[in-house]
């Protein structure tokens, strides 16, 4: 069954993957979870402040993302976007905000409602007695989260946190539809061109596969180590 | 020092945590809270720095008035030290870092002045050697005594302690109680909720007893421990002493 396959198509593929592809990915997973954490503890922040009306328009904004496929957000971002910024700007014509910028503003804003729910239950998670210590001391609401709640919520999620980007890891590859050259979009361009689709898209899921796999390895780890400290 | 005058307090409008209290604690004054569980002692103690708010009375510290929309809580609290339970470091920082958070951020005192003050006061609870620990590495008894001098830190006027060393194994809880004598002695105002009687006895000028929610009994140590005038003070004392 393999014989006739041409492993060598990978080797001379290598640095086009990597270079460009991998690289492509490896950004936009790392600046779609950095933003998406950042916006994500926002609105699990307005979620736990109390006043309604935040704490509703976060909650349906949550409920919105989550309850759409990942694949026609970025599709239909990656149309609405320039449109939207015209009627922001006023600009005469659609703003062209290039593909990379849609996909990461679409990965920020889907991811962060995935994160907001997951910083909300690490804030949770703590007990009552530590805001109430900090107001003692005589911090204010905002000090409190941010020296004091923030950065254990962080700590105990750390595992899940990680998980959730591995998951953010591999779904970047659903960026194909607007035809970007991430990583698995390189690896489909060279089959195609070669005419080698079996080897290409075997050695794409065996990258995919060996990158997750080690990511959570260590998360297990670090999961042992966070129960340490505890 | 403390002024509380006719303070009510409402969980829903059936049932009352707090019913009419009136007492203060002046400066200087060591006064201790007791009463069986439920009995509003600490619910009282935290509605003194508005951890707890209430719905009636009004409640003044040092002349500022807590219950004051306008007051500058976070300012007031930082000159009124607490003490709880559960100890309450952060578990995140390390002991000379959960000393210095407070004095940095809310006193706006530099590193190294908040650092020499933090070492000064852990020197003085005993615990130099585990300033650069973290808090899950102590003992109970050792976390109690880093609480105590978390507060000191901030030179407070006023020290409220909410059962101190309820939650902590029996043999620690000199430890803790021989902090808070010292401090007692030094002239600190405190206003202590705790079962400790033996320490009621050493240090408190007056004794409050309350009981569902009400101050049954305001006494001079003395006159409380030797003759209480309500029924339910003596059948308290005689529980809790009869060991």
């Amino acid at each position: 069954m393999f014989g006739n396959l041409d492993f060598d198509v990978i080797r001379r593929a290598l640095p086009y993957l990597f270079y460009e592809g991998m690289t492509f990915t490896l950004t936009l997973t790392g600046l779609a979870a950095l933003g998406g954490l950042i916006f994500g503890t926002a609105l699990a922040l307005m979620r736990l402040s109390g006043l309604k009306l935040l704490g509703r328009i976060a909650g349906v904004y949550v409920d919105f993302m989550r309850s759409l496929p990942l694949v026609l957000v970025i599709f239909w971002f990656y149309f609405l976007v320039p449109y939207i910024g015209q009627w922001v700007t006023g600009a005469a014509r659609p703003i062209s905000v290039g593909a990379f910028a849609s996909s990461l503003i679409t990965f920020i804003m889907f991811e962060a409602a995935y994160f907001s729910e997951i910083m909300r239950a690490g804030i949770q998670s703590i007990s009552r007695g530590q805001p109430a210590a900090a107001s003692a001391l005589g911090l204010t609401y905002a000090q409190t989260m941010r020296y004091v709640v923030l950065p254990q919520a962080f700590r105990n999620m750390l595992p899940v946190l990680i998980t959730q980007t591995i998951v953010l890891f591999q779904d970047t590859s659903l960026v194909y539809v607007l035809s970007i050259t991430d990583f698995l979009g390189a690896a489909s361009k060279v089959a195609q061109r070669d005419g080698r689709l079996v080897e290409m898209y075997l050695f794409a899921a065996i990258v995919y596969f060996t990158i997750s796999c080690i990511a959570s390895y260590g998360v297990r780890r670090l999961q042992a180590r966070i129960a340490i400290i505890r | 020092m403390i002024e509380i005058s006719h303070v009510n307090k409402w969980y829903s409008p059936t049932f009352q945590v707090l019913t009419d209290c009136t007492t203060n604690v002046t400066k200087g004054e060591v006064v201790v809270v007791c009463g069986p569980s439920g009995s509003g002692k600490s619910t009282l103690i935290k509605c003194v720095n508005a951890l707890e708010p209430f719905q009636s009375g009004d409640i003044l510290v040092d002349g500022t008035k807590v219950n004051d929309p306008k007051t500058d809580l976070p300012k007031l609290r930082s000159r009124v030290g607490m003490v709880f339970q559960h100890f309450e470091l952060f578990p995140h920082l390390k002991i000379i870092d959960n000393l210095c958070l407070a004095q940095e951020k809310v006193l706006g005192r530099g590193h190294d002045k908040a650092q020499t003050k933090g070492m000064q006061l852990l020197e003085r609870v005993g615990l130099k050697e585990q300033a650069q620990k973290f808090p899950a590495q102590l003992s109970g008894g050792q976390q109690q005594r880093v609480a105590i001098a978390r507060a000191l830190a901030m030179d407070p006027i006023v020290m409220l302690f909410d059962e101190p060393t309820s939650a902590l194994d029996p043999e620690m809880v000199s430890e803790v109680l021989d902090v808070m004598v010292d401090l007692a002695r030094e002239g600190m105002t405190m206003m202590v909720v705790t079962h400790e009687m033996g320490f009621a006895r050493k240090v408190a000028n007056r004794v409050i007893f309350m009981d569902r929610g009400e101050i049954v009994e305001d006494a001079a140590k003395d006159d409380f421990f030797g003759k209480p005038r309500s029924d339910r003070a003596q059948k308290f004392l005689s529980k809790i002493l009869s060991h």
